[in-house]
């Protein structure tokens, strides 16, 4: 009983602990790999890091216009939801007058809110941000008229209803004249589309010149080391052993080119940061630069990480079947 | 251990390199092929490791009909068998370890393994002093015995050398073949090429003879076709 027990488990047993030492052989190549083609990244400093600074510049490049694209869509997200009227009253309309205006306003059915920036209130945001102080000083009074700023209830698309309802305003007698800057906030949109596509493409085609500079220098390693590869499949080498250094190769041109576009866009976040928050002072926003997060920084690297394996795979599996001991 | 029956080589392009060979080579024997170069020497040997496949006939080597190895089974069928060459192939840009390593290494043996084994093989070549140095920084009989201890160092069943004291002078030639007697001795079947006649007969093994792809002789006695 206890004989015919043993004799049962033991294949298993053995079932497992040869499974278990094939995973810890595969393990262990890998890790071998890993580091040996860590080992002639290092030996041959100039050349590599040349090859990368090229991955890490393709990559860069369309990773910082979708940060630009992005930082573009940022600030005009406030604007894009509904769009905005803005009534210029008669100069004689006092403060009392422009209030009880801008609040019967927004009693209309098509209006949604109304908002009054008072002359005074006008004045002083110019005062601070035009640069004029000392001009406005010689004027005896406020040139500036109140202004009402109207959100209809329509969007953008209903630019019928709105032109009927700029129309109506218009000749109301307190206002002196109506703007309507949705149009130039629509061709921003669609330009923005145009841009955002030539991103597309110009990724594309970057990516594509990463894939060719992994592959090429892929394909180089193994030309160098074609001695190598003739000696490791006479004594047995299996095609997936001789090609993980190269992949792994391809792994680190990636990873390292990744790293170096971060760096480049991080740098360069750095330097405009500072610029841009004076620009958006003088329009007054606080609009600040975005940068990379943490999300879109292991975005690039995967990306980084993604080409250069591709790219190494496409070599290996073009030149590797080629060499064959003589 | 291996059997050749009515094996052809033709090399595409109609070179016919082998033409009816008839071999038995019993395990653990140690067999000289001699003949001049082109005599098809080193194609007989790479039918035996499979770089090339043989066109007609049957081949079995170490229990294995040959043409029933598909490609991909190859490398573990390469795995039992040892390697030497005229121009050593050594890999400069690796220590003496690392290129005696590199069969042990394939076979994803264990690091303390390796190094046990490597120590040994190179103990046995004498050449325990050269593990770290480069091969450029070794003499043409250092580099050849290097080759020998990575064509043992991973115990294949089968040793093939092809004219592995071509660039040797008769003092290194033959302490070579002493040293490929030593590791016949402990069982492993040894397979060499050579054109260096004298020396091999000074050996007193069996002597297979090839004269334009056929056997001419068999120890020394025409054979018979």
């Amino acid at each position: 009983m206890n004989a015919a027990k043993r004799r049962n488990t033991r294949p298993d047993k053995t079932a497992k602990s040869a499974l278990r030492h094939r995973f810890e052989r595969w393990l262990l190549q890998h890790a071998q790999a890993f580091i040996f083609s860590l080992g002639q990244y290092i030996k041959h400093p100039v050349s590599n890091i040349l090859t990368t600074a090229v991955i890490g510049i393709s990559l860069a490049l369309p990773a910082s216009f979708y940060l630009l694209l992005d930082n573009v869509r940022h600030v005009s997200s406030g604007w894009d939801g509904s769009s905005q009227i803005t009534l210029f009253l008669q100069t004689e309309i006092d403060d009392t007058q422009a209030l009880a205006f801008a609040n019967t306003l927004a009693n209309n059915d098509n209006v949604r809110e109304t908002i009054l920036i008072k002359r005074a209130e006008a004045l002083a945001e110019y005062r601070q941000l035009s640069g004029f102080a000392d001009a406005l000083e010689i004027l005896d009074e406020n040139p500036l008229p109140n202004v009402v700023l109207v959100k209809p209830h329509f969007d953008n698309a209903n630019e019928d209803q709105i032109k009927t309802l700029i129309k109506a305003l218009e000749t109301m007698p307190a206002v002196d004249s109506a703007q309507y800057d949705s149009r130039w906030l629509q061709r921003l949109l669609s330009l923005l589309d145009i841009v955002n596509r030539l991103i597309v493409i110009l990724s594309t085609l970057l990516g594509v010149a990463v894939l060719l500079v992994v592959g090429n220098t892929i394909r180089l390693a193994i030309h160098n080391h074609r001695a190598e590869i003739e000696i490791s499949k006479l004594f047995g080498g299996t095609d997936s052993f001789i090609q993980r250094p190269f992949l792994y190769s391809g792994l680190w041109y990636g990873m390292f080119g990744g790293i170096i576009a971060w760096l480049l866009i991080v740098i360069s976040t750095h330097i405009l940061r500072q610029p841009v928050r004076q620009l958006a002072n003088l329009y007054a926003s606080d609009f600040q630069l975005i940068g990379l997060g943490f999300g879109h920084s292991l975005v690039l690297l995967g990306v980084g990480i993604a080409l250069g394996l591709v790219g190494s795979w496409i070599a290996v599996k073009r030149h590797l079947r080629a060499i064959e001991p003589v | 251990m291996i059997q050749f029956t009515h094996v052809h080589m033709n090399y595409p392009g109609g070179n016919e390199a082998l033409r009816n060979i008839n071999l038995h080579i019993e395990q653990g024997a140690m067999v000289y092929i001699a003949g001049r170069s082109g005599a098809g020497k080193s194609t007989l040997l790479r039918l035996v490791a499979l770089i090339d496949r043989h066109s007609r006939g049957q081949i079995i080597v170490n229990g294995q009909n040959l043409a029933r190895v598909r490609n991909a089974r190859i490398p573990i069928f390469r795995r039992h068998i040892g390697f030497m060459f005229q121009d050593h192939r050594l890999l400069n840009d690796r220590t003496v370890f690392d290129n005696v390593a590199l069969p042990l290494v394939i076979a994803g043996s264990r690091h303390r393994e390796i190094r046990k084994r490597v120590q040994a093989a190179l103990d046995k070549v004498s050449l325990l002093a050269k593990v770290n140095s480069y091969p450029m920084a070794l003499s043409g009989g250092e580099q050849q015995r290097v080759g020998v201890a990575r064509a043992v160092v991973h115990r294949p069943a089968i040793l093939l050398a092809d004219e592995p004291t071509g660039n040797l002078d008769p003092t290194l030639s033959w302490d070579t073949m002493k040293l490929f007697e030593q590791f016949n001795q402990v069982g492993v079947t040894v397979l060499i090429a050579s054109h260096d006649i004298d020396m091999v007969r000074r050996m007193s093994k069996r002597i297979i003879t090839l004269k334009k792809g056929r056997i001419l002789t068999h120890d020394g006695t025409p054979t018979t076709q």
